[in-house]
């Protein structure tokens, strides 16, 4: 249960996700944020639009999956580090997966790194695709994994 | 004797903003930070805060610190001492401090305390082996000098104190075996917990710890189950061998200056310990001593700056200073800080407030 332990459970990861039609469009924003506190900077980084307006600081971020085009700009200006953007036309059996990742040393790009689940335990292994480090991003990179189709919604971390 | 409009006691977010708007109306403003920087508790969070756009949200602590002291550098009314500890506040409104090592007075015609908070501790068998720490020492130590506090880390503390001094550790190399909390549920954002759980650490909720070990230093620390009534369940010891203990169990207000200054003060759990009673505006029962940030009550540095502005507007009226839009400014912070407590995290703020505060409505009459 996420309040004893840090876990989403596997229902609020798949109420995270947008439909599979949506999916098969391309990237997307999936945001992870299950609790009502002080915080909207992902609503304000949003250009498209796609993220509703708070009308109390405290509501949970609620995400119009068919008005994101996953530019991932929201990524590193959530606090919470809790967006990903994931790209399921990336090829036949992997996805692409964009997460925040603030620990040196930076993965380089072309390099096989251990995916991780929300427990931080090994799933499998994957290929870091790019690794984004620019001003804007304010000490947040951005580090793309291929992932197996199959574990989209468990691998969402990695360690080298 | 030195002579100031307004002293303002602490450098931290909360005097630091309270000085920028007493500046900015005209007042001739003094800080003094018994630390040899500004910036308080800021200058260690490396991480980005939460609020809105008005707090500087998604913008990290250090990076806030140089946004509001950029700021304070601007105005030519505000004059910083650091190395200055405030030591007493005497019934005449004469003011001891220890600056750079000598004894001075001061006579300032307000005075805004934003001292912050202390850290509290907890008792267990051997905790005061070297290698146990508070998590803010460690956090000082990390992030301020530079100084690798251990190799392995046992954080007590699930609040966001506990979870985000876990996050920074491991992000400095250091190893962070798991993190306990006496209560039920994890007290810290759970994005925060989420954050570090996908890094590997666990989360015990339910746990304390029994006892520490060790000869010379910290070795092995014991930890053990409660039961629903807070007792220690028998066989569910666990053993961690760590070179460092984190200790993240709350802060308490640092009121001393205003029980010595003569205000009123109540217990309020809720806000951490002994606080001043004050009005809406941050006045003390004290006439002219006004107070901000965590020492009115324990929360964040969103709500310590508001409160800052806050004050710093307040000890400018009572001086005289007239401002433009004064009743505007003052409705959009009490509103701001309304947003960041209306949650249910505000809860507990928001009923250890209505505990303290003396509504205007009430003062007028
Ligand atoms: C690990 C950690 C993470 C945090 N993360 C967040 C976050 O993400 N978002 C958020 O909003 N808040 C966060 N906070 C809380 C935030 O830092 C505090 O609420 C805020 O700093 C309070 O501001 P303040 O000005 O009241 O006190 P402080 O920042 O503590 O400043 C008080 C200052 O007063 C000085 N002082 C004390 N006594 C005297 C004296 N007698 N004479 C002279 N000077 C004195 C101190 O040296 C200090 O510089 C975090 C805190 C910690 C410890
Ligand atoms: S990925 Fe881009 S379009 Fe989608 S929610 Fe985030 S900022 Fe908006
Ligand atoms: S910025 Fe992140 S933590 Fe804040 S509300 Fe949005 S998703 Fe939640």
């Amino acid at each position: 249960m996420l309040e004893k332990t840090g876990v989403p459970t596997p229902q609020e990861i798949e109420e995270a996700f947008p439909s599979q039609e949506r999916l098969a469009k391309g990237p997307v924003a999936i945001i992870e944020c299950y609790q009502n506190i002080p915080c909207n900077p992902c609503y304000t980084a949003c250009h498209k639009e796609a993220i509703k307006e708070f009308e109390d600081i405290n509501d949970l971020p609620q995400i119009n999956h068919d008005d994101c085009n996953g530019c991932g700009l929201c990524i590193a200006n959530c606090p919470g580090l809790a967006i990903m953007v994931v790209d399921s036309s990336y090829s036949k059996d992997e996805v692409l997966i964009k997460i925040p990742y603030e620990f040196i040393p930076l993965p380089e790009e072309g390099m096989i790194v251990k995916g991780l689940d929300r427990k931080g335990k090994y799933v499998c292994d994957v290929k870091v695709v790019k690794v984004l480090k620019s001003k804007t991003l304010d000490r947040t990179p951005i580090i793309s994994i291929a992932v197996p189709r199959q574990y989209m919604k468990v691998i969402r971390n990695f360690e080298m | 004797m030195k002579q100031v409009e307004i002293l303002v006691v602490g450098g931290g977010p909360a005097g630091l903003c309270a000085a920028i708007n007493a500046a900015q109306a005209g007042a001739k403003v003094l800080i003094l930070e018994r630390d040899e920087k500004l910036g308080g508790q800021l200058i260690k969070q490396t991480h980005m805060f939460f609020g809105s756009e008005k707090q500087h949200a998604s913008v990290r602590g250090i990076d806030i610190a140089r946004i509001l002291l950029d700021r304070i550098h601007e105005l030519e009314n505000i004059e910083i001492l650091v190395n200055a500890t405030v030591l007493a506040i005497y019934d005449d409104g004469v003011v001891n401090g220890e600056i750079d090592g000598k004894y001075v007075k001061i006579k300032p015609q307000k005075i805004i305390v934003s001292t912050g908070a202390s850290e509290k501790t907890l008792a267990f068998p051997n905790n005061d082996l070297p290698g146990i720490y508070g998590a803010g020492a460690v956090q000082t130590l990390m992030n301020v000098y530079g100084v690798k506090p251990g190799n392995s880390v046992l954080m007590l503390g699930a609040g966001n104190i506990g979870l985000i001094v876990s996050y920074q550790l491991m992000q400095a190399g250091v190893k962070v075996k798991a993190i306990l909390d006496a209560a039920p549920k994890i007290g810290g954002y759970l994005v925060h917990a989420s954050k570090v759980r996908r890094m590997g650490v666990p989360i015990y909720t339910g746990y304390t710890v029994k006892e520490a070990h060790g000869n010379d230093s910290l070795e092995r620390v014991t930890i053990v189950e409660l039961d629903e009534n807070w007792n220690q369940v028998d066989g569910t010891e666990m053993d961690f061998d760590v070179d460092v203990l984190c200790i993240s169990v709350g802060l308490s207000p640092l009121g001393e200056l205003l029980w010595q200054a003569g205000c009123e003060m109540k217990y309020v759990g809720q806000l951490g310990g002994f606080v001043p009673v004050r009005t809406e505006m941050l006045e003390t029962t004290v006439e002219g001593i006004f107070i901000a940030g965590d020492v009115c009550g324990v929360e964040e540095a969103t709500s310590a700056m508001v409160e800052g502005y806050l004050a710093g507007l307040a000890a400018a009226e009572s001086l005289g200073y007239e401002m433009e839009n004064l009743e505007e400014r003052r409705k959009d912070y009490l509103n701001q800080l309304e947003s960041l407590r209306s949650g249910h995290m505000g809860d507990s703020i928001r009923l250890g407030l209505d505990k303290v505060t003396v509504r205007s409505e009430v003062v007028k009459t």
